[in-house]
């Protein structure tokens, strides 16, 4: 493995990054002035532009995070334990821009920055959950053990997340249902589509970035090995 | 084949148990904690201060099904956590780690232990509760034992997954709750939901619901810690 030049990580998120830009810009278009306004909320409503595409950005990152977690168990590659950790960072990145874009939203329309509904609790509870996975990362000095503690981490909390919702959903329920394509104006549709694929684009691209660093990091590590303490200066 | 991973989980087993029984002290001092979380709420809350909804009873009688469970929480996490670092003390765990077969022996050694250890506590902590926030429970006892069983298979399965993880950390008084307490959100809500039911009954048949979501959360968690316990062990 290189440690120097772009490897095909970056050059992908690269490509997606270039792509994301003129998406997202015509997705803002389509979002904020050609789609009509909400016919109960009003204007209120657009921020569903960057709320829920928020959170096709969080399950794709976490997603990636899961599966290179189950991956690096496996293989036990580095790279795949880069890209675990990138794919768990984007997507705690976009866990919280949508629990406070949410948070903005539900203000005029229920009245409250927080209630306790059951998608709003779950993706909190969520994001502890991932939280925790970096917290638990920053305790741990050698790679090996970081890549294998956090897998593992990553591996339980993933398959919790189902128990939580179901088990939050039957505790209560207050969020709208989610609309389906048929109920909404078309131009709505169009929009939000866009908005996804550019949210979608743009997580690919910061994994890419992350995984990057994540790749120099480890590479900076190696160089500051300290042979004669078998540990790391400073 | 089978046999043998049985006799070696039940060799944990029995050394787990026996030096608790040895060393009173430390089962002494967590059943002890649990009171004293209970207690602690009676303060917090106020002994006399009147029951919400129902109008009737105190507030500590309404709310006792969740000051219960968040009591045994805590304690949970300090069980499991002592597990691993009496291991930890003398290298027992390196030494298990170098005996033959399965690691999912080692697993449900320390878990079973784990379960057997909290159960004995919630014997006692039950009684306790009943007394201190005057709680009929004597008619319903069948019903809280079989929840209690279900949460607290769940509370060691995960209790003795993190705690392994955690053993050697720097931080790991901070990060096993951290860990622990996020992906048990399901099993208190459930926990909690199915005690108040038994308790002030159930009009509405809900109680399978709950029932239902701890077995999944116990099966879900054991098969999860089990499947991957040789790498959550591994040096």
């Amino acid at each position: 493995m290189s440690t120097s030049g772009m490897s095909s990580v970056a050059r992908l998120g690269r490509v997606a990054g270039l792509l994301a830009l003129p998406i997202v810009a015509v997705g803002l278009y389509l979002g904020l002035v050609w789609a009509p306004p909400d016919a109960m909320m009003g204007q209120v409503q657009r921020i569903m532009y960057v709320h829920f595409p928020s959170w096709i950005a969080t399950a794709l990152a976490y997603i990636v995070g899961f599966v290179c977690s189950v991956l690096y168990l496996a293989r036990r590659r580095p790279t795949l334990d880069y890209m675990a950790q990138a794919g768990v960072e984007v997507g705690v990145l976009f866990n919280t821009t949508g629990l406070i874009t949410g948070s903005i939203w539900g203000r005029p329309t229920w009245g409250v920055w927080w209630t306790w509904d059951p998608r709003l609790t779950t993706t909190a509870i969520m994001l502890v959950i991932f939280v925790g996975y970096l917290l638990v990362r920053a305790f741990l000095d050698d790679p090996e053990a970081r890549g294998r503690v956090g897998a593992l981490v990553a591996i339980m909390g993933f398959l919790t997340v189902p128990i939580v919702y179901f088990s939050v959903r039957w505790w209560r329920t207050l969020h709208q249902v989610q609309s389906s394509p048929n109920t909404v104006d078309h131009s709505m549709v169009i929009a939000l589509r866009v908005m996804m694929v550019a949210f979608a684009l743009g997580a690919c691209y910061l994994m890419s970035r992350r995984y990057e660093v994540a790749r120099l990091e480890a590479a900076v590590e190696l160089l500051d090995f300290d042979p004669e303490t078998e540990g790391r200066r400073g | 084949m089978i046999r043998a991973e049985l006799r070696r989980a039940w060799a944990l087993v029995w050394k787990d148990l026996l030096i608790e029984r040895r060393a009173k002290a430390a089962f002494n001092a967590m059943a002890f904690f649990a009171g004293m979380v209970l207690l602690t709420f009676g303060f917090a809350l106020g002994p006399d201060a009147p029951g919400f909804a129902t109008g009737e009873g105190t507030l500590l009688q309404y709310l006792s099904p969740g000051l219960l469970w968040v009591a045994i929480l805590f304690t949970g996490q300090l069980a499991a956590d002592r597990s691993f670092q009496l291991e930890l003390e003398r290298g027992g765990l390196d030494a298990l780690r170098v005996y033959p077969g399965d690691r999912k022996a080692l697993y449900f050694g320390k878990l079973l232990a784990n379960l057997a250890v909290l159960l004995l506590m919630e014997m006692l902590l039950l009684p306790f509760a009943a007394i201190l926030y005057s709680l009929d429970l004597w008619g319903c006892l069948p019903a809280l034992a079989g929840i209690a069983v279900l949460t607290t298979l769940a509370l060691a399965a995960t209790g003795t997954f993190y705690a392994a993880l955690t053993a050697n950390l720097r931080a790991r008084q901070v990060l096993l709750p951290l860990l622990l307490f996020p992906v048990l959100i399901p099993v208190v809500l459930a926990a909690v939901k199915a005690t108040a039911l038994v308790l002030r009954g159930d009009p509405m048949n809900e109680l399978a619901s709950w029932v239902k979501l701890l077995a999944s959360a116990d099966v879900l968690f054991l098969a999860v810690s089990a499947l991957t316990f040789e790498y959550v062990v591994e040096e």
